[in-house]
């Protein structure tokens, strides 16, 4: 398998603290990958309409880039770049005159039908590396952190992009091997609010309460997430969600990169935790996983 | 698809029918259960139900659903679509209203009227999703 | 020189062209800019530079029997049998204005003032349309990841002829965006380069005034014989010169 990274528009910059301890784990996993040189944005929503192929055109010309690299897998990290290339990359196997449509549009770069796997950095964890092998590599094992894990909705719906069915709990595998309590969380698979946090502020925000309530009512210490877009809305935005709402409180938010990073025994520089604010590395120097001196 | 109620006047039925091709979805499928309704993360900002919607879209009734602003609130979240027993992909049905608001040049909403702040602070992501939910 | 005087065997041959779908017959040779005059246009806007590189003179053209847009400047590219061309000098586009001063060198700049920004599509058809070659679409997704000194380096060919804003999908102004981040690249970013702020200081501190004084003395005549008697560096010298003088420089 020759294996490319498909970093997608915020990782790097504001969710450079999604990428950065994710490429340093591949790294020290001994996962051999290759950053794409050349890539666009992905499109951040598939498009559900029938006639619509100009918004599929993002995404499949990522995958010609990843082709033209010479890469049968891309990985993304980001929850929405995954949904966004995958779905697309199934569009163009499945729908031939569509697939037609689109290659005759981009007339400038080489057909393109299906033949790059894309795949999320979970999945890799779990078929690659495999979770057995993941526990040998903790050497700091998270004891005694209660996880939650929020999956959202662009990591398992539609079915056919799935990277897990209802009974797998990927996330909850992952939280298992970092040597952490995975909490029992009703909100995992619900809605963040996406995007209306920008179109509807206030529906928004009444969206994340319900996440946010949910994660306490949990008794998580904290919240794990793989989506800039529900960072932003369950993690920048929570103090202003957490003051408009009755009866919630804070609980620190981390990229399960991070905390990926931290139990791997990664210099704590590399998890970024600076753009994740003061409680989520607080918590981490109060259970002892990482040095104060260093955040 | 199946054969449309006779009721529905010829001007709805083109209607439908749009929604029909836009979506590739039969909300004649639909029983009315309001699964969708139940599941749904944005129902209460809509003017009515999704199931509602479906219903007007039955009879051929698009403005309605418009007004109600389904299509605009429904982030593609997808829950309704797992829950469904008929099958139907909602969030696709919606899409297709709103597709066909914004193919009037229509904007649901100003990218300039965005506050700074917010367009500094926010995801990239998080606009390009917008925009390509929300403006034509 | 006059045409008419020519010879039938040094007259360029004509062929036909369409300026805006009327057919003219024009020496073979020429430039679309000079096609133009010769057909009879007077330009009062969409020339500058003659010179390829202010670029008001964009034009767009089809070759006949192709379905494809073709693009160039008018003072720079030759025209060619059949060609449909119309001159498109000026594209309307969103310019925001700023304070360079307080402008901040990141990304969040560009999104501030831009935010249609993203509604980049990734259709490519600007960089199918830019006379310049450049990678429009790498400039503007390296906007998007905000990345400025991609951007600024990407778009460094850059003329400001606004095609790409006439073909965008996302109704974006791509090259005021892109011009945004050249300036706050080579304001803000990119390291001073050392040697020009010791000559600015030299010259702040008077280090030249003298030959100015000298200079602003003379007359018109003496003026020219300094200039043109000036030393030069050789045509075919060897890679190694450096001038007799080096007048006052450090």
């Amino acid at each position: 398998m020759k294996l490319g990274y498909y970093p997608g528009c915020t990782l790097k910059t504001k969710a450079a603290n999604l990428e950065k301890a994710a490429m340093a784990s591949l790294d020290h996993l001994g996962v051999e990958y290759k950053e794409l040189s050349r890539w666009n944005c992905c499109g951040a929503v598939f498009s559900l309409t029938d006639d619509d192929l100009i918004h599929q055109v993002a995404p499949v010309r990522n995958l010609i880039r990843a082709a033209q690299e010479d890469c049968d897998t891309i990985v993304t990290i980001c929850s929405q770049c995954y949904n966004t290339l995958a779905r697309a990359n199934k569009l163009v196997r499945d729908d031939e005159e569509k697939r037609d449509t689109l290659n005759r549009f981009m007339d400038e770069e080489p057909d393109y039908a299906g033949e790059v796997e894309v795949v999320h950095y979970l999945s890799l964890l779990r078929d690659q590396v495999g979770w057995e092998k993941l526990r040998e590599a903790v050497t700091n094992p998270l004891d005694g952190l209660k996880v939650a894990p929020f999956y959202g909705c662009t990591l398992v719906r539609p079915e056919e992009v799935a990277i897990d069915g209802v009974d797998q709990e990927i996330l909850e595998g992952f939280i298992a091997a970092l040597g952490a309590e995975p909490a029992t969380f009703s909100a995992a698979r619900e809605c963040c609010g996406s995007y209306q946090m920008i179109a509807h502020p206030e529906e928004g925000m009444n969206r994340a309460a319900k996440v946010i309530g949910a994660a306490n009512r949990s008794e998580a210490d904290a919240l794990i997430l793989s989506c800039p877009m529900c960072e932003y809305n369950l993690g920048t935005r929570q103090g202003d969600v957490v003051a408009a709402h009755d009866g919630l409180s804070r609980v620190p938010t981390y990229y399960f990169t991070q905390l990926l990073g931290v139990a791997l025994g990664l210099d704590s520089e590399l998890c970024r935790l600076d753009l994740n604010g003061p409680a989520a590395q607080e918590l981490l120097v109060d259970k002892k996983f990482i040095a104060a001196a260093t955040v | 698809m199946a054969s449309i109620p006779s009721p529905i006047h010829p001007e709805n039925l083109k209607a439908v029918n749009k929604i029909a091709e836009l979506s590739g979805q039969n909300v004649h499928e639909c029983m009315q259960c309001g699964t969708c309704s139940a599941v749904c993360p944005m129902v209460e900002s809509m003017g009515f139900t999704t199931r509602m919607g479906i219903h007007y879209l039955q009879f051929g009734e698009i403005e309605p659903v418009i007004k109600a602003q389904i299509g605009e609130y429904c982030a593609s979240c997808h829950t309704c679509v797992v829950r469904c027993p008929r099958g139907i992909d909602v969030p696709k049905v919606f899409e297709a209203v709103r597709q066909l608001v914004l193919r009037t040049n229509t904007d649901l909403i100003k990218p300039q009227e965005i506050p700074k702040d917010t367009m500094a602070e926010a995801p990239q992501i998080a606009f390009v999703s917008t925009f390509r939910k929300l403006t034509s | 020189m006059d045409t008419a005087t020519l010879t039938e065997e040094v007259a360029a041959k004509t062929i036909p062209i369409y300026i805006m779908g009327k057919r003219y017959e024009v020496p073979e040779t020429l430039t679309i800019m000079k096609a133009m005059e010769h057909s009879g246009y007077q330009y009062i806007r969409g020339c500058g530079c003659r010179g390829g590189i202010c670029g008001a003179c964009a034009t767009v053209f089809r070759r006949a029997g192709d379905y494809k847009i073709y693009t160039g400047l008018a003072c720079q590219t030759v025209v060619e049998p059949e060609m449909y061309l119309t001159q498109i000098p000026f594209y309307p586009a969103n310019r925001a204005s700023y304070d360079f001063e307080t402008a901040e060198p990141t990304a969040e700049t560009i999104y501030k003032l831009y935010p249609e920004l993203f509604r980049c599509v990734a259709c490519n058809s600007c960089t199918k349309v830019c006379p310049m070659d450049v990678e429009v679409l790498d400039y503007v997704s390296a906007l998007k990841r905000g990345d400025l000194t991609a951007a600024a380096e990407i778009s460094f060919d850059c003329i400001q002829c606004g095609l790409c804003a006439s073909r965008c999908m996302g109704e974006m102004a791509q090259y005021h965006m892109a011009q945004v981040a050249r300036r706050l690249q080579g304001g803000k970013i990119a390291p001073k380069a050392e040697h020009l702020e010791k000559i600015c200081g030299d010259i702040d501190s008077g280090t030249f005034n003298d030959v100015l004084e000298a200079a602003k003395a003379m007359t018109e005549d003496e003026l020219k014989k300094v200039y043109t008697e000036r030393e030069m560096e050789p045509h075919m010298g060897a890679d190694e010169w450096t001038p007799a003088s080096n007048h006052g420089l450090a």
